[in-house]
């Protein structure tokens, strides 16, 4: 596991998302009404929708191009749809967000 | 405080389906505040009495009608007393006493007894053969007794009385019914009616025995046959008494609660007793009783709100619908279709096909309806009979039902009742009209419910109409359709104009002051309550309230509309469809530098760049050096023009400037949902002003306005609203009839159904008649736009930020 800074806390809209570019592919990190962080990849299992553009609520993103909800702390589309999205670990310290990547992968 | 450590003790009796969908909806919105105890008569968890036909017919078995099973209530820490009537309340001591002697001590007492089966008063109506139809234990006794066959009677051609004729012809039992009336169903059908449902129960079998009074049950200790009054008789090896229900109010009246036909409770289903609540068939509310789950379940919401300590919910009284749930029959019928004074009838009947329809009408209104044979429009008309619509546009059509008009794509899939299981319902998202039901018959009640569990209906929302016509088909009855009553969405109980009033009196100046002031279920919300509030909160506050950029769709919050890749478009504004040759320039150019993939007119007179990836737009904004077509909000879009009297040889007035003046007199203006105008020069009408929100049209002595086009999923031709003769005039009704839709439609209905909600006479009264109320709702429009500025220009003054770039880019 790597950790990478990515930017202050405030960058990141409450309630909604940006997304960074990483070797790991395009990351959807997203922060909710309360001001907890996740990370998971930027692609909707349904169709590729960019998650950093949708609506967060608790711990569920709303997909920006057919609403399809997803859990972000298992990556799981939530019920009646089926797929699963990747999550990754991101933690702050003072300002700073920390995104974990995995280390040896490209 | 001393006792707040203790949870307050919440004792229900009754575990049928009021008292338990109550105790569900308080669980949803205050999940600890109560330790629950719940004592019910019957020895099962609680299941879906609406379901026992199926289970009498053999088609479904009992353990598929389990609404809530055992570990649904341990899971909830709910203590279940199965099999175990209360007798007596102890209102001083406050506690319930059952019937093995076991007591409950209770804070609150929510009374949920349903009712009982009433028994005809004649002699021999306690002997062994003589059924009831109203529990579990009913229905097992008779698929047992029905496994001997023979001849069975049926006393009563109500609803219940077809239900278990069905059920036990379906058993093989020769069964006949008996009833007073001259035909069946008489409360819910009119004679041509009823002798239409007659005959087709007949094909099946089942014989009918009309205008009979019965008289005494024969036979030497068991049923042997049944006499009239006028001194005939029929033989008969079982009689089933389906004469009507009586709630079940013995416990309250000994306790000394208020009765009369049923526990009598006010608006928030508080008895006399303001410890006692009571919900479902065995209370009286404003006179009425009702035998029906779905008003029912709006008690259990307002009952629920109420234990929770909100208080903020009434429940006013219910209109119902019924829907005979005999598969293979359709009927459909609500409110008072007998008429009367001052009401006209329209009828259609088709004898050959089976197809009779009545609708009474008082006032321009739908008082009663009632269809045979095909009951596809039934959802649809309930609604309009729900909400008072003023129905003088659509009476041409109303027995033809909406879909008349061109439902794009839906043609002809209008008889819900005779496609095959397989068949596609919801086409956004495949599912099939099988799928539906079982997930209906799996306990399902509403719309809302069959949208998140199914899919069904969630996306673009034509077919509708046909989820609600399985939902009627299957439950009996239209569920959770009507607007007026509509929570806004599963985060909350409170309709839309609840929400609304809350912002406007208490002033609330955001959508999350909105979510805590009303306890939202989600502090977050979510992505169909975000964008309505904040907009309620803008159109009641425009300067003060805040506009929440994580409250606004995607598309509002790039102020681009986003495409399937990612990607996305931009439209600028191209002002009555009229551009220059040096603007023409300055478009391709910037398409060119930038690679833009495609380059399309639009179906609103102007230049789309499509497929710009986010990063590049405010760049591509500054470019242009032109504002915003807003052709990704809920917003003004497009004002279309056509040539006009400046040039075309037909044209009577000049309807390109007038769409100029029009689009620069209302950009930037938001709505409940997209807004789109257009003027014609002639009656030719080329900019096809007919199906705009609002259109207009030249003629020699000024202008003709029309409003609620629409042309998109389902078509629906403008209605006159009035005549002017200046282009001011014109500016001046379309303001003002837009501020009345962004003050008065729900979020995202747009004016066609709102037209036809409130009426044309509403809307003539405030825009054309009143000149006082016309100039207020205007100026209210100009302040609210005069608030806004243009997103493309802040963004690129730096003003705004729509995250265009990443947050940052990571290299290994
Ligand atoms: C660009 C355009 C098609 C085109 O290339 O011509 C278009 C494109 C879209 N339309 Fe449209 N509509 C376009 C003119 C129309 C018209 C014709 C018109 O405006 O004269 C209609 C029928 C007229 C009407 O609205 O009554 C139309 C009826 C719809 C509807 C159905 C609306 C309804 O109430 O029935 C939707 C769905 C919605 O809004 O919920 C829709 C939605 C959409 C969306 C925004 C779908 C979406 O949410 O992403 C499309 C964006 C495609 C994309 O990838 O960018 N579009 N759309 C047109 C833009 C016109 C403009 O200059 O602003
Ligand atoms: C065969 C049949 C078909 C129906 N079809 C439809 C339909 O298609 N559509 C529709 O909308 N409605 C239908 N109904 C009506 C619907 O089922 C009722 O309106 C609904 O069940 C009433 O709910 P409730 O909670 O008030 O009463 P119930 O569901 O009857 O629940 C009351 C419970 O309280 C128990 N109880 C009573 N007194 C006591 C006591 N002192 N102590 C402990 N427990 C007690 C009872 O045993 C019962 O279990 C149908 C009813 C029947 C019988
Ligand atoms: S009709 Fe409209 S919404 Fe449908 S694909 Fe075409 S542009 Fe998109
Ligand atoms: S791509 Fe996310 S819901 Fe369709």
């Amino acid at each position: 596991m790597q950790w990478f800074p990515l930017g202050k806390v405030n960058e990141v809209p409450p309630g909604g998302g940006r997304y960074v570019e990483t070797p790991a592919g395009q990351i959807a990190v997203l922060c909710n009404e309360e001001g907890t962080l996740f990370a998971v990849h930027n692609r909707c299992p349904h169709r590729g929708g960019p998650l950093s553009e949708g609506f967060v609520s608790g711990t569920t993103v709303f997909c920006p191009l057919h609403n399809w909800q997803i859990d972000l702390c298992s990556g799981e589309a939530l019920p009646p749809d089926q797929g699963c999205v990747r999550t990754f670990p991101v933690r702050t310290e003072g300002e700073e967000i920390w995104l974990g990547l995995p280390g040896e992968q490209p | 405080m001393g006792n707040r450590a203790r949870k307050a003790r919440l004792v229900v009796v009754g575990n049928g389906m009021a008292g338990i969908r109550t105790v569900e909806e308080l669980l949803r919105m205050a999940p600890d505040l109560y330790e629950i105890t719940v004592f019910g008569d019957e020895p099962h968890p609680n299941y879906n009495r609406i379901l026992l036909t199926p289970v009498l017919a053999g088609e479904m078995r009992m353990e598929e009608t389990i609404l809530n099973d055992y570990d649904w209530y341990a899971g909830h820490g709910i203590t279940l007393c199965t099999g175990s009537p209360v007798v007596q309340i102890d209102r001083v001591h406050r506690r319930v006493i059952t019937a093995s002697g076991e007591t409950a001590p209770y804070d609150r007492l929510l009374l949920a007894t349903g009712a009982a089966a009433a028994m005809a008063p004649i002699p021999g109506n306690d002997l062994p053969g003589v059924y009831s139809y109203r529990d579990m234990r009913d229905v097992e006794a008779l698929t047992q007794v029905s496994t001997g066959g023979g001849g069975a009677v049926i006393i009563g051609a109500g609803l219940l009385g077809l239900e278990v004729a069905h059920g036990l012809n379906a058993r093989g039992m020769q069964v006949t019914v008996v009833h007073r009336r001259a035909w069946p169903l008489d409360r819910q059908l009119d004679g041509r009616g009823g002798a239409m449902l007659q005959e087709a129960m007949e094909a099946r079998g089942i014989r009918f025995l009309m205008e009979r009074e019965s008289a005494a049950v024969l036979g030497e200790g068991r049923v042997e046959g049944l006499r009239f009054q006028d001194g005939s008789s029929i033989p008969a090896r079982i009689v089933v008494m389906t004469v009507g229900i009586r709630p079940r109010t013995g416990l309250a009246q000994t306790a000394g609660v208020a009765c009369e036909q049923g526990i009598l409770v006010n608006d928030t289903l508080q008895t006399y007793d303001p410890r006692i609540y009571a919900v479902g068939e065995c209370v009286q509310h404003r006179g009425m009783t009702y035998g029906l789950v779905a008003p029912l379940f709006e008690q259990a919401k307002v009952a629920a709100n109420h234990l929770a300590e909100y208080g903020r919910m009434r429940y006013e009284g219910s209109v119902t619908s019924t829907k005979l749930k005999v598969t293979g029959i359709e009927l459909f019928s609500a409110g008072d279709f007998r008429g009367g004074d001052n009401t006209e009838e329209l009828t259609l009947l088709d004898a050959h096909q089976g197809i009779y329809k009545k609708v009474v009408l008082q006032e321009h209104r739908i008082k009663g309806i009632l269809l045979y044979g095909d009951t596809s429009i039934g959802p649809w008309l309930f609604e309009h009979l729900r909400e008072e619509t003023d129905i003088s546009a659509l009476r041409d059509h109303l027995l033809f039902g909406e879909t008349h008009l061109g439902d794009a794509g839906h043609a002809g899939a209008n008889q819900v009742a005779r496609l095959p299981d397989t068949a596609e319902i919801c086409g956004c998202n495949g599912i099939s009209k099988g799928q539906i039901i079982s997930a209906i018959r799996d306990g399902l009640f509403t719309l809302e419910e069959v949208r998140k569990c199914t899919k069904a209906s969630a996306s673009c929302g034509s077919c509708t109409g046909l989820v609600e016509q399985l939902l009627a088909s299957t439950l009996g009855g239209v569920y959770g359709s009507s607007a007026r009553k509509k929570a806004l969405c599963g985060c909350t109980d409170y309709s839309h104009q609840e929400v609304r009033d809350a912002i406007q009196q208490e002033r609330l100046l955001s959508v999350r002051e909105v979510f805590r002031f009303l306890d939202w279920r989600n502090p977050g919300g979510c992505a169909g309550c975000r964008p309505a509030v904040n907009y309620y909160v803008r159109t009641a506050w425009p300067a003060e309230g805040y506009d929440d950029a994580s409250a606004r769709f995607i598309n509002e919050r790039a102020h681009a509309n986003i495409q399937k890749d990612g990607t996305y478009s931009v439209i600028p504004r191209i002002y009555g469809g009229v551009t220059t040759p040096a603007e023409l320039k300055r478009i391709a150019e910037v398409a060119e530098r930038h690679a833009v993939p495609m380059v399309k007119f639009t179906g609103g007179q102007r230049l789309d760049l499509l497929g710009v990836p986010k990063e590049k737009l405010p760049a591509i904004w500054a470019e242009l050096g032109m504002p915003s077509g807003h052709a990704y909000g809920k917003a003004l879009r497009t004002v279309k023009s056509c040539v006009g009297q400046e040039f075309c040889r037909f044209g009577v007035q000049d309807s390109t400037r007038l769409a100029i003046d029009l689009e620069k007199n209302l950009e930037r203006m938001w709505a409940p949902h997209k807004v789109k105008l257009a003027a014609s020069g002639c009656p030719r009408n080329c900019a096809e002003s007919t199906v705009k929100d609002f259109g207009v049209i030249g003629v020699d002595s000024g202008w003709e306005i029309y409003i609620g086009g629409n042309g998109g999923m389902k078509v629906r031709a403008a209605d006159l609203l009035t005549r002017v003769k200046s282009e001011a005039e014109v500016i001046l009704v379309a303001k003002a009839f837009l501020q009345m839709y962004r003050e008065e439609a729900q979020y995202l209905e747009r004016t066609a159904p709102w037209v036809e909600r409130v009426g044309m006479a509403r809307i003539r009264e405030r825009v054309v008649e009143d000149p006082v109320q016309r100039e207020e709702l205007a100026a209210r429009l100009d302040f609210a736009i005069l608030q806004e500025r243009d997103p493309w220009a802040e963004a690129v003054a730096g003003r705004l930020d729509i995250h265009a770039a990443p947050l940052r880019r990571v290299s290994a």
